[in-house]
C-alpha cells in the first residue's frame, strides 16, 4: 500500500496541483491579455477602450466573464445539439491542454516530454476542429462557411509552421523544449538566439501564427463585414465565452512558442550580473507580452486578406520559401560541421 | 503496472467502441467525428507502448490533416441519410469477409512468433540510450533509405497525378493576376480632372 502512496497517488497530486496552479495563472494571464488587446487597439485608434470597470478599467474580463456565465445559453432549434455543445468544450481543452508542455523557466514545466515541439504541434493541428465542429453544428449559413474557411486555412499555414520547426530542430538537434532553450545559451546573450540567424523563419512563424490562431488581418473564419461572426453567429453566453477563451489561450501558445523558438524563453538578454539576478520566468512572460504586443498591432494596423491573396500567401509564397530555408539551413550546418550530434 | 493495464483498457475499449460506431452512427458527420476518437485512442496506445513519436505522427498526419479533409468532404456534400442505409446489409457479407480475412492474418503472425520466435524476422534492436524519434530516424535513413525514397516518389506521382487531374483551363473563367495587382501604382489608377462648373465629365 506504501508503494501505490509513493509510486502513484504522490506524483499525480504533485502534477494535479501544478497543473492547477499553471491553469488559473494562464487564466488571470489571458484575461489581462483581452484588457491590453483592447487597450492597445483603442490607443492606435486615440480611444480610451475599457475604462469604466475598476480602476483604468482592469477589472473589464472579469465583469465581462461574469455576464457571460449569466446569461441564458440559447440552442438553435435545428442545430445538432450535442456537437453543438462540444465544439467549445473542444477548443477550450485543447488550448490548454498545449500549456502541459511548455516550459517557462529551468526546470518549470509540467511534462518535460522528448516529443515537446510535435506535441505543440499536433494540438495547435487540432484545433480547426473546434472550428469545424461549431460551423456545421450550427446549421446556419454563415458559421457554415467560416467552417470551410478555416479548414483550408488552418490546414494550409500549418505546412509552413511545420517547417520552421523543423529549421530550428536541425540547429537544436532535440524535439525537446527545454534543449531548444539551452541551445540558444551563449556567451552572446541577446545575439545568439535563434531570431538573428533564423529571421525569415522568424517573420514566416509569425505570420503564420497569426493565421493559425485566426487573428487580424487573417480573420477571415469570422470577418463581421462578411459573415457577421463566422462560426460564432449562434453561439451566446458561456459557450460563446470558451470558444474566445479558447482562441485566446491558443493566442498566448503562439507567443510562448514563438519565445521559446526564437527568443531564448527564460534566457537573460544579456548574461551578466544584473540581468541574471532576475528569475527566468520574468523575462519569459516579458518576452511573450512582447510577441502579444505584436500582434495587437498588426490587428490594429493590417486590413483583412482577402481569401485568395491568404491561400496565395500560404501556398506560392511561404511554401517555397520554408522549404528552401530547411535545405540552406541543412545545407550550412552540414558544411560547416555545427549540426548538433 | 496496474494503472498501465488500467490505461490500455481504457484506450483499447474506447478505440474499439468508437471503431464499431463509426460503421453504425445514422450521421455521417457524427461517423468522421468518431474515426477521429479512435485516432486519438490509438495514439495514446502507442504512447503507453513508449512510441511517443509514432503517437504525435499519427495525431498530426491522420487527425490534422487527413481527417479535416474527410470532415470538409462530408460536411459539404448533402448526404441523403435513408438512401446511404438502404444498401448497407449487402455489403455485410464482403465486409465480414475481409475482416475474417485480416483477423486469420493476425493470428497467424501473432501466434507463429508465439509459438516459434525465432521463425519471426527480428525487428532492428534499439540502444538503450537513445530516444525512439532518434532510433527511428536511424533505421529509416540507413538500412531502409531506399524503400523511403520509393516511398516519396510514388507520394509525389500522387499528387503530380491528382492535380493533372483536376486542373483545367477554363477560358470564360477570369482569374486574379496578382502581378497585375501590386504592379499598381497611383499614377496608372487615378486622374484628377478639373471639372468647369456646369459642363460634367463626358
Amino acid at each position: 500500500m506504501a508503494a501505490v502512496w509513493s509510486d502513484y497517488l504522490l506524483p499525480f497530486l504533485i502534477v494535479l496541483g501544478q497543473s492547477v496552479l499553471l491553469l488559473v495563472l494562464l487564466l488571470i494571464t489571458v484575461a489581462y491579455l483581452l484588457y491590453a488587446d483592447r487597450k492597445i487597439w483603442a490607443a492606435v485608434q486615440i480611444r480610451r477602450g475599457p475604462n469604466v470597470v475598476g480602476p483604468w478599467g482592469l477589472w473589464q474580463s472579469f465583469a465581462d466573464l461574469i455576464k457571460f456565465v449569466l446569461k441564458e445559453p440559447v440552442i438553435p432549434a435545428g442545430a445538432n445539439k450535442g456537437v453543438f455543445l462540444l465544439a467549445p468544450v473542444v477548443t477550450t481543452t485543447l488550448a490548454l491542454a498545449a500549456w502541459a508542455v511548455i516550459p517557462v523557466s529551468a526546470g518549470w514545466v509540467i511534462a518535460n516530454i522528448n516529443v515537446g515541439v510535435l506535441y505543440i504541434f499536433a494540438i495547435s493541428s487540432l484545433g480547426v476542429y473546434g472550428v469545424i465542429m461549431a460551423g456545421w453544428a450550427s446549421n446556419s449559413k454563415y458559421p457554415f462557411l467560416a467552417a470551410l474557411r478555416s479548414a483550408a486555412q488552418m490546414v494550409s499555414y500549418e505546412v509552413s509552421i511545420g517547417f520552421v520547426f523543423i529549421t530550428v530542430l536541425l540547429c537544436v538537434g532535440s524535439l525537446n523544449l527545454s534543449a531548444i532553450v539551452e541551445a540558444q545559451n551563449s556567451a552572446w546573450g541577446l545575439l545568439g538566439w535563434f531570431w538573428l540567424p533564423l529571421l525569415p523563419m522568424l517573420v514566416i512563424f509569425f505570420v503564420s501564427a497569426l493565421a493559425e490562431t485566426n487573428r487580424p488581418p487573417f480573420d477571415l473564419i469570422e470577418a463581421e463585414s462578411e459573415l457577421v461572426a463566422g462560426y460564432m453567429v449562434e453561439y451566446g453566453s458561456t459557450p460563446y465565452m470558451m470558444l474566445m477563451l479558447g482562441e485566446y489561450v491558443a493566442i498566448s501558445t503562439m507567443c510562448a512558442m514563438c519565445t521559446i523558438l526564437f527568443f531564448g524563453g527564460w534566457l537573460p538578454p544579456f548574461p551578466v550580473v544584473p540581468f541574471t539576478w532576475i528569475p527566468g520566468v520574468i523575462w519569459f512572460v516579458l518576452k511573450a507580452a512582447f510577441v502579444f504586443f505584436m500582434f495587437a498591432m498588426v490587428k490594429a494596423f493590417v486590413p483583412r486578406y482577402r481569401y485568395d491573396q491568404l491561400m496565395r500567401l500560404g501556398w506560392k509564397v511561404f511554401l517555397p520559401v520554408s522549404l528552401a530555408m530547411v535545405a540552406i539551413v541543412a545545407a550550412v550546418l552540414q558544411v560547416t560541421g555545427w549540426a548538433a550530434k | 503496472m496496474i494503472i498501465h493495464a488500467i490505461f490500455f483498457y481504457l484506450f483499447a475499449g474506447v478505440t474499439v467502441a468508437s471503431a464499431v460506431m463509426v460503421i453504425s452512427a445514422r450521421n455521417p458527420v457524427h461517423s468522421v467525428l468518431f474515426l477521429i476518437l479512435a485516432f486519438v485512442n490509438a495514439a495514446g496506445l502507442f504512447v503507453l507502448l513508449g512510441a511517443e513519436f509514432l503517437a504525435m505522427i499519427l495525431i498530426v498526419v491522420y487527425v490534422g490533416a487527413v481527417a479535416v479533409l474527410f470532415l470538409f468532404v462530408v460536411m459539404m456534400l448533402d448526404v441523403d441519410f435513408t438512401e446511404l442505409r438502404r444498401g448497407f446489409l449487402n455489403y455485410l457479407p464482403i465486409g465480414a469477409l475481409i475482416g475474417a480475412v485480416l483477423l486469420a492474418e493476425l493470428l497467424i503472425l501473432v501466434g507463429g512468433w508465439a509459438i516459434a520466435p525465432p521463425t519471426a524476422h527480428p525487428a532492428a534492436p534499439i540502444a538503450a540510450n537513445v530516444s525512439n524519434t532518434e532510433a527511428l530516424g536511424l533505421v529509416l535513413y540507413t538500412r531502409y533509405v531506399y524503400f523511403f525514397e520509393a516511398a516519396g516518389v510514388i507520394l509525389l506521382i500522387a499528387m503530380i497525378g491528382a492535380i493533372v487531374m483536376t486542373l483545367q483551363h477554363k477560358p470564360q473563367v477570369r482569374r486574379q493576376n496578382i502581378a497585375a495587382q501590386i504592379a499598381r501604382r497611383r499614377a496608372s489608377a487615378i486622374e484628377l480632372v478639373k471639372v468647369k462648373p456646369g459642363q460634367g465629365v463626358s
